[in-house]
């Protein structure tokens, strides 16, 4: 019988109001693969983060290998032989793979030494699990799967036992992530205990042995996974049986309203982020665009929308083009019938120490209905807030408040709100559920069915392929910048995973 | 980033902290006086008396603190724009440039109330234009304002310490200054406005730019929170993301901003200049725009904490002058360091005693917390 | 042999003029690289002239008058960092208020304790960092070329000036080949790399800021105790910030700094050399315009004219972890 690597007891973490970690229990495996799933913000990197000593819990005791631990410190949590992958890599991005490997883990005050030693630890590696990586490349010249690659070194050179891995695949293509999941499975046979955690529940079921489920930060149940189901999961996950279709009725498409054609979008550095991309959507239908987080959907929105510049291509919102590789203005567009719900709202779509009703007119604020010629209406604007905040019950019900100090539900609901209520030709949306709350989750895809029924073109962006499944009349699914493949609203998760993970249109279909 | 402080109520955020950090100030102030032998609390009546004993000391400690709403004003809105301009002595030394050739032109063929709205004219368009070079380069190829201002002020120094000598000076004069304004180059003085209330003043710089000063005051204020550019411009400072996707230039806020303080810090040169000196002179901003830092600090960028902000630094100019003749140990400097204390507290240090006071407030009455969320930050 | 003769005398106040801009230039490498931006030198510098001024003045000795001025610049930057690493408050900001409180209290204090209108006593020889004489400086003066650029140029600096010089190349060493070195780069790219390898960031940064402390430290004593005998107040006249700008100018590099601050050094001294007198070709040129000329060329590097200054990623930003 295999012995305990890890055991957690009672552990607890507040942040401020916000109840991270309440009370948990775990018991993880030497030797295994445990999986640990749970929506966004169900607690799981607090947990993590307590376990490798860069948070401290509240309460709450932890053993490892059997033995009774502190862990206040990340060094602390190394010397214990354990290392973890952060969801946000932590590199030096001007550092060579060798500095970075070494930084902390120096040993001696003067470098050659060190760095010579490294080298051929590298290399030993290398060899043992198929971890190639230049040692000599300076990170910003790595692909994002290579950099994972150098924190999984990272971790292996100060000779982790125990080994964290926080979403690991959100930003990998398929490709990668199956490379990822062999080495995981190979760093198992040489005895390391790997805790994964993820929201994805088809990799819980492709690699883990062991897996526990978080909900709103408590440890709700443990399974073998070989004795549990999807299904089962998702259940615990969210609380209750999963939503897999939202009603609604048949979509009455109409005229196309927004035309977009071979778009091309770069990023900073010159990458091509979205490639090649033609799309149309129709008055009155919902169109989903399916696809890892990472694959050029936030891109397109973005250059769709007017916040970025576009290389080439062009889009028509109403028959009449839109200008895209000037300097691309936003305000011109929503005068002319496009709302934009962005993906990120606390950065983006709020100013979140603003009051309330100062965001409710964001980007709409040059309306005649706001202003006294260059001055501000201020009664017309907190009118007008007070108005949003009734029809769409948003709470606390004060227009005064600091948008900061609303939940994320509500926060999103303000979003949904302002854009909604301009009577838009053209809806663009970005993960209108992420970090929501369930409630608040209904209202906005009801909300979303509304518009289309009103006649109104949506193009929706999720990377929770369950919500763009039930909300879509058509789904297209985006594979490295590129449109891979249309679907129906039928289409299986099967069939949409595999042009997901970029496998030919011709190879799907067989 | 959201502040990584827990929330405190309006009135101990907006209140008590200021004041507990300017005591500590205070506090550390008369440290420095008891360790040049003299009693602070001696040296703290002799400021306050010198600096509002009498209508002449009034009349001096509000043509000080004239000059420091201005500058105060100046870096508030370019904070409100998240951008820290360092550069407020060089703008008004350039503004000052401004008000005297207006001056210079016009002094003998118009009256004073003729060539004032053209002074004012010249002084905000010579101190925004010594802004806007800053400010082009942070926002078309992001150089970092706070270092392209501190090198204007040295730039401005230079240019001007050459115009003066080489150009402005009259023929045959020594000293490198313009030549001394005509009447229609004074502005009128303001201390038939104490006499009225009783105080006699015998004769002080006091004059009508402190009015100018509260009109500004009150502008900047509108401008804020009352019109659509101010809200763009907090918007910016605030989110730069959420700006662009508002459809707000970065470009144009930025420039605009830049302009506007640069204006304000400019006009700051209308109260020496044409207001006292009725010449422009070497180095008449004496420290002013540096002053302005502190003063939007402890006003936090409120114009209504600036007006008071900027009347506590009047007085202790004033006062600390009179402090000189008293104390001789103590010249005019230690307001240079009372000044930096300011800033150390008041700024860097503002949140050293947040989470302290946050827990006594938390324990007192756990209800008042957590409703308000703190604004604005500056930088 | 005229013409060469003062071309060896402006390089030699070239060096002289150079050595503060260097020594405070590679103290503001240090805070900014661990990502502290640093302002404040200005103020550093002048309260560690000032330190050095009076100690050596009470005690006669210059080694005080060093120790002096190292603690209390030592101490003004722990202030900077007790503000922008501890408090995580805005780093400008403090450096703006240190330079101001330098600035007061070197001229009250200096008042108070010596009054002599702000100065510190004169220093005889003992207080001072008198000039080294390499060997056989004298002997080979008279070898033509050579002979003179060892014995005016090389020869016959203080101590300080060769600290200064020597200095770079250990910078460029401690950075690039020791353990503390590349904790130091990597807090300033990227502060979450370095707590998650298990490194106290706070720690780190406050260490990066002794540094800077010690070394304009050194720029202030070199001012009061080897350029001139004693603390004048205001002594250091935007030296802090002209070495600010040969930092940026040199990427935050340690050898491009030296050159850095060897070609304001230089501009320095031509314009002492030249005040008065036109140039072939040019004519005369203001005095003005070569004082700025430093402050002209940054803001031009600056704007990406001529290359582009990345500053540290993390500088400025106090860490937080994230939530």
């Amino acid at each position: 019988m295999a012995h305990t690597a890890i055991e957690l007891n009672g552990i607890s973490k507040s942040f401020g109001a916000v109840h991270a970690n309440r009370n948990i229990d775990l018991k993880i495996t030497a030797g295994t693969i445990h999986g640990i799933i749970g929506e966004n913000g169900a607690g799981k990197s607090t947990l993590m983060s307590i376990l490798y000593g860069f948070y401290q819990a509240d309460r709450g005791r932890i053993q490892v290998g059997g033995k009774p631990v502190t862990i206040n410190t990340p060094s602390a949590a190394i010397a214990l032989g354990i290392g973890m992958v952060h969801q946000h890599f932590m590199l030096v991005e001007n550092f060579t793979v060798l500095e970075n490997v070494i930084l902390g883990a120096e040993g001696e005050a003067l470098l050659n030494t060190s760095i010579a030693k490294a080298r051929s630890e590298l290399e030993r590696l290398e060899r043992d699990y198929g971890l190639e990586v230049d040692p000599d490349a300076v990170i910003e010249d790595l692909s994002v799967g290579l950099q994972q690659r150098v924190e999984i070194l990272k971790a292996l050179y100060r000779g982790a036992e125990i080994l964290i891995l926080d979403e690991p695949t959100g930003v990998l293509t398929p490709a990668e992530a199956d490379h990822l999941f062999r080495i995981l499975r190979q760093l198992k046979d040489e005895g390391k205990t790997i805790i994964l955690i993820t929201h994805k529940l088809r990799e819980i079921m492709a690699i883990t042995d062991n897996v526990s489920v978080m909900r709103q930060g408590a440890m709700v149940a443990t399974r073998k996974t070989s004795e549990t189901t999807v299904e089962e999961l998702a259940e615990l996950m969210v609380g209750r049986r999963v939503l897999l279709s939202v009603e609604k009725g048949e979509a009455k498409p109409g005229g196309v309203m927004l035309s977009v054609k071979n778009l091309t979008v770069k990023d900073s550095r010159g990458v091509t982020m979205v490639d090649n991309v033609s799309l149309d959507v129709r008055a009155g239908e919902i169109v989903g665009i399916a696809g890892v987080a990472g694959n050029g959907q936030s891109q397109l929105l973005d250059a769709v929308s007017g916040v970025q510049k576009a290389v080439s291509g062009t889009v028509t919102l109403d028959g009449v083009p839109v200008a895209l590789t000037g300097e691309a203005d936003p305000a011109d567009l929503r005068q002319r019938g496009m709302a934009h719900v962005p993906e990120d709202r606390h950065h983006v779509g709020l100013v979140l120490p603003f009051e309330e009703n100062e965001n409710a007119m964001l980007g709409y604020h040059r309306q005649a209905k706001y202003l006294n010629g260059p001055f501000l209406d201020i009664a017309a604007i907190r009118n007008d807030a007070r108005e949003k905040i009734e029809k769409y019950d948003i709470r606390p019900a004060d227009c005064r408040l600091k948008t900061a100090n609303f939940s994320g539900g509500n926060q999103q609901k303000i979003v949904l709100a302002r854009e909604m209520e301009q009577d838009p030709k053209v809806l663009i949306v970005g993960q209108p559920t992420r970090g929501v709350d369930v409630g608040a989750i209904e209202f906005i895809h009801k909300r979303l069915i509304d518009m289309r029924d009103q006649g109104k073109a949506v193009l929706l962006v999720s990377v929770e392929l369950d919500e763009i499944r039930s909300l879509s009349d058509r789904i297209l699914v985006m594979f490295a910048g590129r449109i891979v493949g249309e679907r129906g609203p039928d289409a299986s998760e099967a069939e949409l995973g595999l042009l997901m993970a970029g496998v030919e249109e011709k190879e799907a279909a067989e | 980033m959201s502040a990584p402080y827990a929330k405190l109520p309006a009135w101990a955020d907006y209140g008590l902290i200021p004041l507990i950090n300017l005591a500590v100030a205070f506090l550390v102030a008369g440290l420095v006086v008891m360790l040049v032998g003299e009693n602070p609390f001696r040296a703290a009546v002799i400021l306050v008396d010198g600096a509002l004993g009498r209508g002449q000391n009034i009349a001096y400690t509000l043509y000080y603190a004239t000059s420091f709403i201005f500058t105060g004003l100046a870096v508030a809105v370019a904070f409100h724009c998240s951008l820290f301009n360092i550069g407020g002595e060089g703008q008004a030394y350039v503004g000052g440039l401004g008000v005297a050739v207006v001056c210079l032109a016009f002094d003998s063929i118009l009256p004073w109330w003729l060539v004032f709205p053209l002074a004012v004219a010249g002084a905000a368009v010579f101190g925004a234009a010594w802004a806007f070079i800053p400010a082009y380069f942070q926002a078309k190829r992001g150089s970092h304002i706070v270092i392209t201002t501190i090198m204007f002020n040295f730039i401005a120094a230079s240019l001007m310490v050459y115009l003066l000598v080489n150009v402005l000076k009259p023929a045959g004069s020594q000293a490198p200054q313009t030549r001394t304004f005509v009447e229609g180059g004074h502005l009128p003085k303001l201390n038939w406005m104490l006499e009225a209330l009783g105080l006699s003043v015998r004769s002080a710089p006091f004059n009508l730019s402190f009015l100018l000063a509260l009109l500004a005051a009150f502008l900047v204020w509108v401008l804020i929170w009352r019109t659509r550019l101010g809200y763009e411009i907090r918007m910016r400072g605030f989110s730069p993301k959420a700006a662009r996707y508002a459809g707000v230039s970065e470009t144009k806020i930025i420039i605009i901003a830049m302009l506007i303080s640069g204006a304000l810090a400019g006009m700051m040169a209308l109260n020496p200049v044409m207001g006292d000196q009725n010449r422009l002179q070497i180095d008449f901003v004496t420290g002013a725009g540096f002053v302005g830092i502190a003063v939007a600090l402890m006003g936090r960028s409120h114009p209504a904490g600036i007006v008071p902000a900027a009347i506590l630094f009047g007085m202790l100019y004033q006062g600390g002058a009179e402090l000189a003749f008293e104390m001789p140990n103590i010249s005019r400097d230690m307001i240079v360091i009372i000044q930096g204390l300011v800033i150390l507290f008041a700024g860097a240090l503002e949140h050293m005693f947040r989470p302290t006071l946050q827990a006594a407030i938390a324990s007192l009455s756990p209800r008042s917390m957590g409703a308000e969320a703190r604004q604005g930050e500056g930088g | 042999m005229d013409f060469f003769h003062t071309l060896i005398l402006l390089l030699d106040s070239t060096v002289r003029l150079s050595v503060p801009l260097l020594l405070a230039a590679l103290a503001g490498l240090y805070s900014e690289r661990s990502g502290v931006f640093d302002i404040g030198l200005e103020g550093k510098m002048l309260a560690g002239a000032f330190a050095a001024g009076a100690a050596a003045a009470v005690t006669g000795s210059a080694w005080a008058g060093l120790g002096a001025a190292m603690l209390i610049s030592i101490f003004l930057a722990l202030v900077h960092g007790f503000a922008s690493i501890t408090h995580r408050g805005n780093q400008i900001v403090s450096g703006v208020a240190i330079n101001f409180i330098a600035a007061g209290s070197t001229i009250i204090l200096g008042q108070a304790w010596f009054r002599q209108g702000g100065r510190t006593p004169s220093l005889s020889a003992g207080g001072r960092f008198g000039a080294i004489e390499l060997p056989f400086a004298d002997a080979v003066r008279d070898v033509p070329i050579l002979g003179e650029i060892y014995s005016e140029l090389l020869s016959g600096h203080s101590l300080l000036v060769y600290a200064a010089f020597l200095l770079v190349p250990f910078t460029w060493w401690v950075l690039f080949r020791t353990r503390f070195g590349l904790r130091l780069r990597a807090v300033g790219e990227n502060p979450a790399a370095v707590d998650t390898a298990g490194i106290s960031v706070s720690w780190l940064r406050y260490r990066a800021v002794i540094c800077t402390g010690i070394l304009t430290g050194m720029a202030g004593s070199y001012l009061s105790l080897a350029q001139n005998a004693g603390f004048v107040k205001d002594m250091t006249a935007g030296r802090g910030f002209i070495a600010l700008a040969a930092l940026i100018f040199a990427k935050w590099k340690p050898v491009p700094v030296m050159f850095a601050c060897l070609l304001f050094g230089f501009l320095d001294a031509f314009a002492i050399r030249v005040q008065g007198t036109p140039l072939p070709l040019i004519g005369q040129v203001p005095v003005q315009f070569m004082q700025a000329l430093p402050y002209v060329l940054t803001v031009v590097l600056l704007a990406g004219f001529i290359g582009k200054a990345i500053p540290p990623r993390a500088g400025g930003v106090p860490y937080v972890k994230e939530r």
